[in-house]
């Protein structure tokens, strides 16, 4: 069964990220990071992080994919024929581009396939029968973690303050 | 399911967001490759404290999130506020910040 959705939201997660990078339009690449964050959020749920995967269903999902979907509907950048859509000068091009490229993905790979080749199932009678829920994480952010959940919340403030100050418009358009 | 499937996934995720933020030249799809990798790095971090039997590694996404919010509203508004004086979100047209 863990296998099985391990699986779909593996490949799910591949294809979302493969269609951010190229998709042509910037609506399919919001949509591709939506699809990735949703399988993230199921891969949550199988290593036992019930609050990180309802957090990133809510917060990522919810609220960051709308915000780039309505930023992308306010600009609305063009489609294939705009600049915008296309690779930056020079990158993957030229001579020393393309060894340098093929050198990074076969250090990637060789790395993957030494990872995966020492492969063990992961213990799972170590773990207390809450791990992961709202209550086991909060503990822990309300105990140990208190200072920097207040300096998150300042994080927030200066995140919220800095949108409304970019926003607003600064007198007439120069 | 084994650990180390899971970190190969966030290995190849963040790989695809690394090469995204360098190859792409729309303002707004590197800012998703972004996300991107911080995903990556966010399935590390659970993986490992599904690992360690620690909620520690799970605490820290959550901070991740906050900083990650944070982090796209400013540069969200800072993308519309060049495309409203410049009306352009390509990164390779934006030269006032070169030295």
């Amino acid at each position: 069964m863990d296998v099985v959705l391990f699986g779909i939201t593996a490949v799910c997660a591949l294809a979302g990220g493969a269609g951010v990078i190229l998709s042509r339009r910037p609506v399919h690449s919001a949509l591709g990071l939506l699809l990735v964050l949703l399988s993230l959020a199921v891969d949550y749920l199988l290593l036992g992080a019930q609050f990180i995967a309802a957090a990133q269903v809510i917060i990522y999902a919810g609220a960051i994919v709308v915000l780039f979907v309505f930023i992308i509907m306010l600009l609305s950048p063009g489609g294939s024929d705009s600049p915008a859509s296309g690779l930056k000068g020079g990158a993957l091009a030229g001579p020393v581009a393309a060894p340098f490229v093929a050198a990074l993905c076969a250090l990637l790979a060789a790395g993957l396939v030494a990872l995966v080749s020492r492969a063990s199932p992961v213990p799972k009678a170590a773990l207390p029968a809450a791990f992961g829920t709202v209550q086991d994480v909060g503990r822990s952010l309300f105990g140990r973690y208190l200072l920097p959940f207040e300096a998150a919340s300042l994080v927030l403030l200066a995140g919220m303050i800095g949108g409304v100050a970019l926003g607003r418009r600064l007198g007439p358009r120069t | 399911m084994p650990a180390p499937y899971y970190l190969a996934l966030s290995a190849v995720l963040f790989a695809a967001g690394a090469a995204g933020v360098l190859v792409r030249r729309s303002a707004l799809i590197v800012f998703m490759s972004i996300e991107l990798m911080l995903n990556a790095v966010n399935l590390t971090l659970v993986t490992f404290a599904r690992l360690r039997g620690s909620v520690d590694g799970q605490v820290l996404v959550f901070f991740v999130l906050v900083v990650a919010a944070a982090e796209v509203v400013v540069g969200l508004a800072i993308i519309v506020d060049v495309f409203r004086s410049r009306e352009t979100v390509d990164v390779d047209a934006e030269a006032a910040l070169r030295g």
